[in-house]
């Protein structure tokens, strides 16, 4: 079964092999597993790697919790910091945040499996759909978030259990953002993503209105009049362009949109794949679309990197994961022109670049690389439409050390603001952490105020 | 290679490593294994009178503690003597001692605390050429409340008494076997010796209620709802034996006596730390039910191959020798002076050693040195108690140093003296003090 054929065709695989390709990554640890990797950490005081982690979880605490048998009582924990806990879970790249500091990677090269142990504890408190939060008395506030992604998420759930009613835009047909639409399929299997928006929402207070978007259907002005306090969290929704002749040839694809297709697809055999598969970039995204391509059945992917394996955004676990699935990682290219037989993509002739005086440059030599299929993968940008003045810092919305932008009563987080990586659970940290600025400027507009002399 | 054959009151076996009177012991079927695994000797599990046997509980014997990974640290158990008829277990150890000559084999017996009922098993134990007898003072459930084990071990006089009897009807070698349910240990073993015993053993399992089931609230092991104390075994109780069998060692009045070694021991070092406070040899239970026989090869390439590392050629350079160093908390030295020092290279920063010291102790470990996280001692603040010591989850990363007399202890400003000086006579001891006057 499948085909070997060249170009781009659906159906590459046998059933049964789409099913093995896309489970899940790192399953769930069951109870003895848990417990014997809980029963490696330390209980550090002043633990390094709660300070690693961006949204500050009580790591030994939860641990802790799970080895004495309260898995229940670790995901609240969890949930208190990181309301998102069970995607980040899944998707943070923890070789690079708390488990890269643990202790136990001086006494044993070998970190305690924190990010699947937070899973563990999550999973249990989300199958069993136990509940951890209250709403506070209603305030009769109202507050508008712009994103239905992490950073929206995590700003509307801190901001409906203080008790105010807030109201998402979202200009997608679901919630979860990049959760739903851009994370490996095999890193959130089983729907993760939308149990987890209704996990959070349940909260009550917060309503979602899909298919509303910032700039084409209303403006920031819009929001700013009719709400006491706006949470911007739109994230990146532009493309780079790869500036090489022919990239709008058909067969050219932004590689967000082939994975965001690919996660919607209920059967992975509908999507299309090309036999032999470039992809251009060196982040998280270009390693994401390389493997999945690689998974769909493509015969030969190759990524194509235009500096060295070091300035590589993808971490050391994500190339390996590449290299382990055959994806062949090439650096020192990059792309100058897409050659196209009978209008579809053949093939890509690619420059070798060196550093010159501390420039990036090409050094004249050029190949030709077959594909019949190119993702683009080189970043995303911010597009902005629909906040009249509001100030922007390198491409992004600007934002103070809270999360308040140049416009009053305006804040913002997540991957449209320029702090911190652009992640999953960076975005939480600054949706979180603007709800409680919102907050306290709430709550002291609140109190009569007192004239200082 | 160390020379590892045990000749203990006259019982001789190739290695000091015998199996307590329990489950192991219960019949030929294990004995039979445990000999060809290379066990030194077995005590026979506790005989019982002539007559219809005991009876167990038929459900759930055990209960147990656990340590990291499910490793098992104490086990309890209420279990009680041999539930086999008496004729067919005198019958298979004489076979058993037939095919194993060169091993150790001694009957463990409980029968009512009555002349009568001694003088009448000990002939038909006699006749099954085991090697010795062991009196079972120490069974602290269900036996005792019928006023016998633990209830006759808890009473000195009763001890006396009926190994007194068994030294008049028997010629084999008596060991009495002594329960650690008392407050001082060395009044049974004074009883014994004063009967005269040939040896002691100890110790017999502990009181013990191991854990509770919170969702039916009755103690584990729970039989039909209902649980009962049971006796405590295993690695857990190892320090509480090793003090036993140091006392009986240091005491004037049972200096010398022979004592096998029991309780906890589940390696090697443990059987080396029990010859070393005193035991002539060791019984392991808990750890073969664990682990099954073959642990004892284990025990004795370790015991034989530290031997040879130390240069000790046999168990008599060994045994004992750690008794002289055993001494009251009075005698010792207060003019010792240590330090903790943590070795930065060994060091995984965890911060245990930091918090323990700052929350429970003597706010002598620093957290940031220079704005970085970094754990050292200030040794003006140290007292040398060891607790960073115990709670580093690295081995040797830190350890206490003995400051060299004459130099300066930096917490109370003075110059180690160099002389021996102890409580009895330190000027705030008021007992030192009325002598002085
Ligand atoms: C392919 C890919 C793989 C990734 N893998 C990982 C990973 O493994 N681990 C990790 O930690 N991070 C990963 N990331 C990064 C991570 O997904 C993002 O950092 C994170 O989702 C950002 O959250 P956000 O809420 O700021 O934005 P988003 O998740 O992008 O959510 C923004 C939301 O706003 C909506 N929106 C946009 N514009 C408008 C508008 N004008 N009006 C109304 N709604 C609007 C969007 O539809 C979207 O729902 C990955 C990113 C990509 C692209
Ligand atoms: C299940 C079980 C049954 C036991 N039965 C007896 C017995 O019949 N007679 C006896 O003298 N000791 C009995 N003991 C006590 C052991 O012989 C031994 O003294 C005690 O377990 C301590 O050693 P350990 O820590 O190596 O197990 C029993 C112990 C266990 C666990
Ligand atoms: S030995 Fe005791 S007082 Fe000294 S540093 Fe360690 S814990 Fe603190």
């Amino acid at each position: 079964m499948g085909t070997t054929q060249s170009g781009i065709h659906r159906g590459r695989l046998a059933p049964t092999e789409y099913e093995t390709n896309f489970s899940d990554l790192h399953p769930r640890l069951d109870d003895h597993e848990a417990l014997v990797a809980a029963d490696r950490c330390y209980f550090c005081y002043d633990a390094p790697c709660m300070t690693a982690c961006p949204t500050s979880i009580d790591i030994p605490l939860f641990i802790r919790q799970i080895s004495t048998g309260n898995p229940v009582g670790s995901a609240k924990t969890i949930f208190d910091q990181n309301i998102l806990g069970g995607m980040c879970a899944r998707v943070c790249p923890t070789e690079t945040l708390c488990e890269q500091v643990c202790v136990r990677n001086t006494a044993e090269h070998r970190p305690v499996e924190i990010g699947r142990l937070q899973r563990y504890a999550t999973d249990v408190a989300i199958a069993t759909n136990t509940h951890f939060y209250e709403r506070a008395a209603r305030t009769g506030k109202a507050i508008a978030v712009v994103g239905a992604g992490p950073a929206g998420l995590a700003c509307a759930h801190r901001l409906a259990v203080a008790g105010h009613d807030v109201v998402v835009f979202e200009a997608r047909e679901k919630a979860g953002g990049l959760n739903e639409y851009g994370i490996a399929t095999y890193k959130a299997v089983d729907d993760f993503a939308q149990a987890e928006v209704d996990y959070v929402l349940s909260i009550g207070g917060i309503e979602v209105k899909n298919g509303l978007k910032l700039g084409r259907d209303f403006t920031l002005s819009d929001l700013t009049a009719n709400f006491d306090a706006v949470f911007l969290g739109m994230g990146l929704s532009g493309v780079n362009a790869l500036g090489a002749e022919g990239e709008n040839l058909p067969g050219v694809v932004d590689a967000v949109d082939f994975i965001a297709e690919l996660r919607q697809a209920a059967d992975k055999a509908t999507v299309p794949v090309g036999r032999r598969v470039v992809v251009i970039g060196g982040g998280m995204t270009a390693i994401d679309a390389a493997v999945q391509a690689k998974l769909l059945g493509a015969e030969e992917v190759t990524i194509c990197y235009r500096r060295g394996k070091e300035q590589m955004n993808a971490s050391e676990f994500e190339q390996d994961l590449a290299a382990s699935k055959g994806v062949m990682i090439r650096h020192w290219l990059q792309p100058k022109r897409v050659i196209a037989r009978d209008g579809h993509v053949a093939g890509i002739e690619v420059e070798y670049t060196e550093m010159r005086d501390g420039k990036l440059t090409g050094t004249g030599e050029t190949g030709v690389l077959a594909a019949d299929q190119i993702f683009k993968a080189i970043g995303q940008t911010f597009e902005p439409a629909g906040l009249g003045s509001l100030a922007m810092a390198s491409g992004r919305i600007a934002i103070d050390a809270e999360g308040r932008t140049s416009v009053a009563n305006v804040w913002a987080g997540g991957d449209c603001v320029k702090a911190g990586e652009d992640l999953t659970v960076t975005s939480v940290a600054q949706g979180r952490d603007a709800a409680d600025s919102i907050n306290r400027m709430l709550a002291a507009g609140a109190q009569p105020s007192i004239a200082v002399a | 290679m160390a020379d590892l054959r045990n000749n203990f009151v006259g019982i001789k076996s190739p290695n000091p490593f015998w199996l307590a009177s329990a489950p192991p012991t219960d019949k030929a079927y294990n004995v039979e294994r445990a000999f060809k695994a290379g066990w030194g000797g077995v005590v026979w599990k506790t005989l019982g009178e002539e007559g219809p046997p005991v009876v167990n509980v038929n459900g759930p014997r055990y209960g147990a503690i656990w340590g990291a990974d499910r490793r098992l640290l104490g086990l309890n158990n209420i279990e009680l003597i041999t539930d086999r008829d008496l004729y067919t277990n005198l019958r298979e150890m004489k076979q058993v001692k037939m095919n194993w000559p060169d091993r150790a084999l001694i009957a463990s017996i409980m029968v009512p605390c009555e002349e009568e009922s001694w003088k009448a098993i000990l002939p038909l134990v006699e006749e099954t050429g085991a090697d010795g007898i062991e009196l079972n003072f120490g069974c602290p459930h269900g036996m005792s409340e019928r006023g016998m084990g633990a209830a006759v071990g808890q009473v000195p006089e009763y001890i006396e008494m009926v190994v007194r009897w068994c030294k008049q009807y028997t010629r084999m070698p008596v060991i009495t076997k002594l329960t650690p349910n008392i407050t001082d240990i060395r009044k049974p073993a004074r009883a014994a010796k004063a009967g005269g015993t040939d040896a002691v053993s100890l110790i017999n399992t502990i009181n013990s209620i191991v854990s509770v089931d919170l969702d039916n609230f009755a103690p584990n092991p729970t039989v039909g709802g209902k649980g009962t104390h049971g006796g405590y075994c295993g690695p857990a109780v190892k320090p509480i034996a090793l003090n036993m069998v140091a006392e009986i060692a240091r005491d004037p009045e049972t200096y010398g006596l022979p004592i096998s070694g029991i309780g906890g021991i589940t390696t090697w070092r443990d059987a080396a730390e029990f010859l070393a406070l005193g035991a002539g040899n060791v019984q392991v239970c808990t750890a073969a039910m664990t682990y099954g026989f073959k642990i004892v090869q284990e025990m004795i390439s370790g015991l034989s191959d530290w031997m040879d590392s130390k240069g000790h050629r046999s168990l008599d350079d060994i045994c004992g020798r750690a008794v002289p160093n055993v001494t009251d908390w009075q005698y010792l030295n207060l003019n010792y002076i240590a330090k903790a020092h943590i070795d930065q290279d060994a060091c995984i920063k965890c911060g245990r050693c930091h918090i323990a010291c700052e929350d429970t102790s003597h706010q002598a470990i620093t957290q940031f040195v220079d704005g970085v996280r970094h754990f050292e001692v200030m040794e003006d603040e140290c007292v040398g108690c060891n607790l960073c010591v115990n709670v580093c989850p690295v081995e040797n990363c830190i350890t206490m140093v003995g400051l060299e007399p004459g130099t300066l202890d930096q917490r109370t400003g003075k110059v180690v003296d160099p002389n021996y000086a102890n409580w009895t006579t330190h000027p705030n001891n008021p007992a030192a003090r009325q002598a002085a006057e």
